[in-house]
């Protein structure tokens, strides 16, 4: 071994990065915010008309699960200023502080949410999420292949739709589906309920074609398959692939889901991040971006400017009754490994 | 040149490993073996592999060691004829298989996986035909069979490329010399290929049980998901659960497995080789 062949290696790998550190620093001056959102969750051409109209840039990063974004979030080392997690999520996160206070007078277009997704359980006053797009799921089917009514979850337990039904590979999605037929809450953490609902999933599974992600959506309008479980966006979506596609909230009840805007503590951009959350709400951007995804918007202003039939779509904007029988995600804590555990027993059946 | 004059060409893999093999290696290890405290804290822990003995776990891992297992298996029977034939067609056809077989090896694995649901799904290619025919349409889709057929797919070509190598470094005059002594064609193949062609064997079967035991894409496409892997836990505890400790610890239990697999093969390379040299 000679020492100075290793010095050379050393000093060849470390001369680019430290230049590269350099060349990040001596461009401090444009303020970048920096964006944490969902794949595919925003008409970005609404980003380059952020930048422009305040000359503050924008750098877009998306994640694919809440726990992806909260373990880069939890460990540090981002500067995140804006990101939208869901519900429970945020509920953890403001748990464990890491969120910061937002005041919700500096953001002018917040009069136009609605006030129906303030005030839950995750953030009761306020204080920390704003709403970003709201929905429900429920159940998706094919009016060709289901010869009976579809107003309830028992239908997935139907044994006349074998190997017919997709459920969501998601432990909190398909859990859900099985509490609301037993009638317990979407947030049990009760040992005895949990067992039931996981006997109830098992006993469904030889009749389950597979358990999908995102992917349901072309084996529906495929129609590789007659029942699935359905987010009320999608439902849109496949609506307009396949017409014989029908959407359905059971009676039993639906989970309301929302994705918020936050700001987490660590953000040294505070001030823009609300203005970011404030352009996000203006209702001709927030139209813009509610057409491009296709989900359900949560601006009063936007919501008065759609169109009678997409206003009056059963999928997108429940009747008003259904508001009694939808229940939000709750973070669940430590009951995690427990709802972990029993789906993968389900799925090593 | 003296050796030690190019010595200094090993310093940036050696840099390479250590940053990218090494210190993940025990990152993961550390991980492994703690579990977060009251106030999150890494606290030194077993608990992680305490859990994993549990039945439900045992499972997922016994259901992937046999998958594996059996699809290694069926490469062997489908890869070792196949590199046979290949070593004994003319050189060109020989070059044009060969690049066959590797060609598919060039598009992204993903893809290559997702392209069996168009073939195998209810209304997809293989039922179409069947139905051409007049036979009724079966359930290819979703099940372990689809599991089966998407890895040893995938993974046939890591079977067939050592085999490959293996068989055609036998020299043809052993072969010859051994029908001028009276051999017949089982008999060649039995005393004089098959045992020079251990090495190919044994660099086959790991190349395809190593992937296969870890594999969780293909699962979770052909299987519908259903099919819960050891890699599909990992997978599950990593991006939804957020349980970096627990998926550690079965990162490494799959490890040790691939590794006891690995010396349990050599072993009865070693044994074969020796009982080889007694026997011939």
């Amino acid at each position: 071994m000679k020492k100075p062949c290793t010095g050379i290696a050393v000093l060849i790998l470390f001369v680019p990065l430290v230049l590269l550190t350099l060349a990040g620093c001596s461009k401090e001056t444009q303020i970048v915010l920096n964006v944490y959102n969902w794949g595919d969750y925003i008409d970005e051409s609404i980003l380059d008309d952020f930048e422009k109209q305040s000359g503050i840039k924008i750098n877009y990063e998306t994640f694919a699960t809440n726990e992806d974004m909260y373990i880069k979030v939890k460990q540090g080392g981002t500067k995140y200023d804006v990101i939208v997690p869901s519900d429970y999520m945020i509920e953890k996160l403001i748990k464990e502080d890491l969120l910061a206070k937002i005041d919700v007078e500096k953001i002018q277009t917040y009069k136009y949410i609605d006030s129906r997704f303030l005030g839950l359980r995750f953030d009761p006053a306020n204080q920390y999420a704003v709403p970003y797009i709201w929905g429900t799921f429920g159940i998706l089917y094919n009016r060709t292949k289901v010869s009976d009514p579809v107003e309830s979850w028992d239908i997935l337990w139907n044994p006349k739709y074998a190997k017919q039904i997709l459920m969501m590979d998601s432990v909190r999605d398909s859990l859900a589906v099985a509490f609301l037929r037993l009638g317990y809450s979407l947030n049990t953490t009760d040992t005895a309920q949990l067992t039931e609902a996981a006997e109830l999933l098992i006993q469904q599974k030889p009749l389950v074609l597979a358990y999908v992600g995102d992917n349901y959506k072309d084996m529906m309008v495929q129609e590789e398959a007659a029942l699935s479980m359905c987010w009320s966006g999608d439902a849109v979506f496949v609506r307009e692939q396949n017409a014989d596609l029908e959407y359905v909230i059971p009676k039993e009840g639906t989970n309301l889901w929302l994705d918020c805007m936050v700001i987490p503590k660590s953000s040294e951009h505070q001030e823009e991040a609300l203005r970011f959350i404030d352009f996000m709400n203006q209702p001709e951007i927030a139209q813009r971006n509610i057409e491009y995804l296709g989900y359900a918007t949560l601006n009063t202003a936007v919501f008065d400017l759609l169109d009678t039939q997409t206003r009056e779509d059963p999928a997108l904007y429940p009747p008003g009754e259904v508001s009694s029988r939808w229940e939000v995600f709750a973070d669940i804590g430590d009951a995690n490994v427990a709802y972990n555990r029993i789906w993968t027993e389900i799925k090593s059946r | 040149m003296k050796r030690a004059d190019v010595n200094f060409l090993q310093y940036p893999y050696i840099l390479w490993a250590g940053l990218f093999i090494f210190i993940p290696l025990v990152i993961v290890l550390w991980y492994s073996f703690t579990v977060a405290g009251a106030d999150g804290d890494a606290v030194f822990s077993l608990e992680n592999y305490e859990r994993f003995l549990s039945p439900v776990y045992m499972q997922v891992l016994s259901r992937s060691a046999v998958l594996a297992v059996k699809s290694t298996f069926i490469c062997l029977l489908i890869g070792y004829p196949a590199a046979l034939i290949i070593t004994r067609l003319p050189r060109m056809w020989r070059n044009t298989i060969l690049l066959l077989l590797v060609i598919p090896m060039w598009i992204n694995f993903l893809l290559r996986t997702y392209a069996w649901m168009v073939l195998l799904g209810r209304r997809g290619v293989l039922n179409r035909i069947l139905e051409f025919f007049g036979l009724p349409g079966q359930e290819w889709l979703y099940t372990e069979t689809a599991v089966l057929i998407g890895m040893v797919y995938n993974f046939l070509p890591f079977m067939v490329l050592p085999l490959y190598s293996a068989l055609s470094r036998i020299g043809k005059e052993t072969i010859e010399a051994a029908e001028d002594l009276g051999a017949n064609r089982f008999v060649v193949f039995r005393r004089v290929v098959l045992p020079q062609s251990v090495p190919g064997v044994i660099a086959g079967i790991t190349m395809v049980f190593m992937p296969a035991v870890s594999a969780f894409v293909v699962s979770a496409l052909l299987g519908g998901g259903q099919y819960m892997l050891i890699g599909n836990l990992i997978e599950q505890q990593f991006l939804y659960v957020g349980d970096w400790h627990f998926g550690s610890s079965l990162s490494i239990i799959m490890m040790v497995v691939i590794l006891l697999t690995m010396a349990l093969v050599s072993l009865y390379d070693k044994g074969a080789s020796l009982e080889g040299g007694n026997l011939w």
